[in-house]
């Protein structure tokens, strides 16, 4: 495991061409899909996935085998760590804008609809008789729906991510430390953890469908509320896939304790995932 | 390289001086590269390709506006056309042209082997190409191409748009990808690449200012990202995050929009800004005035960009005391760029100046673009503000800063690195030509739509009142003459790349300086395979 002193510049590559085909197809595919009843276009979109997923394979494969005959240097190491600590910034950019919407919508869209400050004539004009509350149970509109309490699955979730940062950080301490037993256990355990919160999403996502009329088209709560756990519960899913192919490549004895950017990469989203769900707690949630 | 390395990988290419060889085959060189130039070379030609896309969009808009009255097009094709336009120019032209600078030229002046991230690199590139076919792809399509302008306000872009509009969503989704992975290998080359000895206070503004446009990039393109999912959802999905009747705003679209659109202003103009310090000292042979207060600057007016969006709506309903925050911060960005255009001026006082084409373009960028800054803080001011809104004073106002800005820096720029990418010196006749021919047509283009908006007409309108019609034709005169001006720079610009001109040396202009001189022209395939020292 030579490390070269050189910084690592590599040769041509197929993957970024295909990489952006696979982009082109799901852009355009969902695209024709969302806008057309057109269902073939489906499977363009799918075509897509399909595209990606091979790139991902075939790019993260070159990475891999460049990584463990020692090509890296520790610039290299340091490169790829400041890219994902950018990545994990815009994707908290990302997450912005979606609790910007909530945050306006609650303190200044919702109250305004009311009559709050200048706006009485709003109020009187517009919807005369609604009142400004949150949860917006009803909208101006006059849909109605119910608000999901905090209590139950949600505080469920919330503790199981939790144990799962937990568990994480002791998998990578025992990796630091060289003990590959608990490293094993320690990932698998988050995986699993990973794989059950989902499942109670899945659950919570089914109970307010069907048992409370709470939709993504019941009014700002609802958009809010379905497209913040939404967004995470992708995070979260894409967060698990990681995690569990870092766990495989743990079993093929990958990574050492000097050298493993790709599970520290891992980790930090995995990490970044856990903060994004608390804020949605406290703010989706609770308040 | 180890031997182990080389046993592990047999047909990766030996990466020392003595090999400079370019791989060969279209495929080999253009599409699988992982080499900066050519990875720069490829956004500079997409980004003069949409440049001339966006601007035969102008030529067409014009020629409608030439004559009161419907002549040529329908309204809503016009409509489609100022939208496409928009989003051809800011996002396919000035910025891809920006980022093949920044790919070119700041591994060069660093001293880096390459970007940190090369295949992401060439990956950043190459999804720009099918983003833009999928946004033209959409013109064409049942009910036509997007018609919201560029800014897609909420209900336009959601009640009242075509079916096409999910096409535009994800042609977004896919610029902003590109553009943030494009923006986190600048950062990382700038921040983990640098040579020994090249400190950050050392380093080139062109440098310094596209670090600071990368964070801005990474920012605020994701904030885009959530703006168009919104647009997306309250259009196919039945959500009401811009709909009253939901609970939500439609002005909430706008503070979202424009909290991504103003940072996105000053990610279109800030390496303009590197660009006219890299030349107006070397054809003022005197260093840069004010170094550090530039570095300083550039920070300032990025840190104020994320303070200043509600500027854009003045007139859309907020509260006093908001309007009254966001019209000071603005006011306050004149002091940084103030700053910068002072350093400008003091560099090349009593220097030895001469006048070669790109120090043409950048003094014009200097005298233009403060006109652009001039009306800006007009606009800025929130009561007149409700006079200027959305009139050709706005059209004006921002084809200053983005067109005599950004577009001339970055023909100065072309013009001053020519030299070191085709190893040819460009027909100076020619390029001469091109800079009065588009000096004067600018200004005809442009300056009168002061007078237009004052005057009270409004933007994005496919006919107007009768009394503007005078002005308007000069203004068409204008644009035209401008849009035939820029087939000028395609000459020049082929003429260089087909090697036809006088050799140029490794320094072609006397007072130039920084790493990028100290080699050969055209620079090697590869450079600073090892770092060199800086002193």
């Amino acid at each position: 495991m030579a490390q070269t002193d050189k910084y690592y510049v590599p040769a041509q590559s197929v993957w970024p061409i295909v990489g952006a085909i696979g982009l082109f197809l799901i852009g355009y595919g969902a695209a024709t899909w969302i806008s057309s009843d057109n269902a073939q276009a489906s499977w363009i979109f799918f075509a897509g996935c399909v595209v990606i997923i091979f790139m991902l394979f075939g790019w993260f494969g070159n990475v891999i085998t460049e990584s463990m005959s020692g090509l890296y240097s520790a610039q290299m190491d340091r490169s790829f760590r400041q890219g994902m600590s950018w990545f994990i910034f815009s994707e908290i950019m990302f997450f912005l804008a979606f609790f910007g919407a909530l945050f306006y919508a609650r303190m200044i869209a919702i109250p305004w609809l009311g009559g709050a400050g200048n706006n009485v004539m709003t109020h009187e004009v517009l919807w005369p008789t609604f009142q400004a509350h949150w949860p917006l149970i009803s909208t101006p509109g006059g849909t109605s729906t119910t608000a999901m309490p905090w209590t139950g699955l949600p505080l469920i979730n919330t503790v199981i991510l939790l144990i799962s940062s937990i568990t994480l950080h002791w998998a990578h301490v025992s990796l630091e430390k060289g003990q590959r037993g608990p490293l094993t256990i320690g990932l698998g355990f988050t995986v699993l953890l990973g794989i059950i919160f989902l499942g109670l999403q899945v659950q919570e996502y089914i109970h307010a469908y069907q048992d409370m009329g709470l939709t993504l088209s019941s009014g700002v709560y609802g958009n809010t509320f379905f497209l913040l756990t939404g967004f995470h519960g992708l995070h979260v899913t894409l967060g698990t896939i990681i995690l569990f192919v870092l766990f495989c490549r743990i079993l093929k004895g990958h990574f050492t304790p000097a050298q493993h950017f790709g599970f520290q990469a891992g980790s930090w989203y995995w990490h970044f995932v856990d903060v994004v769900w608390l804020c949605l707690f406290v703010f989706v949630y609770i308040l | 390289m180890t031997m182990e390395s080389s046993i592990a990988n047999p047909d990766m290419t030996e990466h020392g001086p003595h090999h400079d060889h370019k791989p060969s085959g279209f495929m080999a060189r253009w599409v699988l590269t992982t080499n900066h130039k050519d990875i720069g070379s490829l956004y500079l030609l997409f980004s003069f390709a949409m440049f001339l896309t966006g601007g035969a969009m102008a030529m067409v808009i014009r020629a409608e506006l030439f004559q009161p009255g419907l002549q040529l097009i329908e309204p809503n094709f016009f409509n489609q056309m100022t939208t496409v336009h928009g989003l051809i120019m800011v996002f396919g032209a000035v910025m891809p042209a920006f980022v093949g600078l920044a790919n070119w030229m700041l591994p060069v002046m660093i001293g880096a082997p390459d970007m940190a991230l090369p295949r992401m690199n060439n990956w950043s590139f190459w999804i720009l190409p099918f983003a833009f076919t999928m946004m033209l792809m959409s013109l064409f399509m049942e009910g036509g191409g997007p018609n919201f302008g560029w800014t897609f306000y909420a209900p336009l872009s959601t009640k009242y748009s075509p079916d096409s509009t999910a096409v535009f969503v994800f042609a977004v989704h896919l610029m902003g990808i590109s553009s943030i992975m494009g923006a986190i290998n600048v950062i990382v080359t700038i921040v983990n690449l640098r040579a020994p000895g090249m400190t950050m206070m050392k380093l080139p503004l062109f440098v310094w200012t596209w670090l600071i446009t990368a964070f801005l990039l990474i920012a605020v393109m994701p904030v885009l990202a959530g703006a168009v999912t919104m647009v997306l959802t309250d259009k196919y999905f039945g959500t009401s995050f811009f709909d009253a009747a939901g609970g939500g705003d439609p002005v909430m679209f706008q503070h979202i929009f424009w909290f991504f659109g103003h940072p996105e202003v000053y990610i279109m103009i800030l390496p303009s800004f590197g660009i006219i310090s890299a030349i107006v000292p070397a054809f003022s042979r005197k260093p840069l005035f004010g170094y550090a207060s530039m570095v300083y600057a550039t920070a300032s007016i990025a840190g104020l960009s994320f303070l200043v969006w509600a500027h854009h709506m003045f007139t859309t309903g907020m509260p006093v005391a908001a309007e009254l925050f966001f019209m000071y911060c603005t006011m306050l960005i004149s002091v940084p760029t103030g700053v910068k255009v002072f350093n400008w001026v003091a560099t090349m006082w009593r220097g030895s100046l001469t006048f070669e084409v790109p120090m043409l373009f950048a003094i014009a960028f200097i005298v233009l673009f403060t006109i652009g800054g001039f009306s800006g803080l007009m606009l800025a001011i929130t009561p007149v503000d409700f006079q200027y809104h959305d009139t050709y004073f706005v059209v004006a106002h921002f084809h200053y800063v983005l067109v005599s800005g950004a577009i001339f820096s970055i023909m100065a720029a072309s013009y001053y690195w020519l030299p070191k990418w085709t190893g040819v010196m460009f027909d100076e006749g020619l390029a001469k030509l091109h800079f009065w021919c588009s000096l004067i047509s600018v200004n005809v283009l442009f300056f009168p739509m002061h007078f237009l908006g004052l005057a009270g007409m409004p933007r994005r309108i496919p006919d107007y009142a009768l009394q503007f019609a005078n002005v308007n034709a000069i203004v068409s005169i204008g644009g035209f003459a401008f849009g035939l001006s820029q087939l000028i720079f395609l000459v020049v610009v082929i003429k260089c790349m087909r090697g036809k001109g006088e050799k140029a040396p490794d320094k072609p202009w006397e007072g130039a300086e920084g790493l990028e001189w100290e080699m050969p022209s055209p620079a090697p395939y590869h450079t600073h395979l090892t770092p060199p020292e800086i002193k």
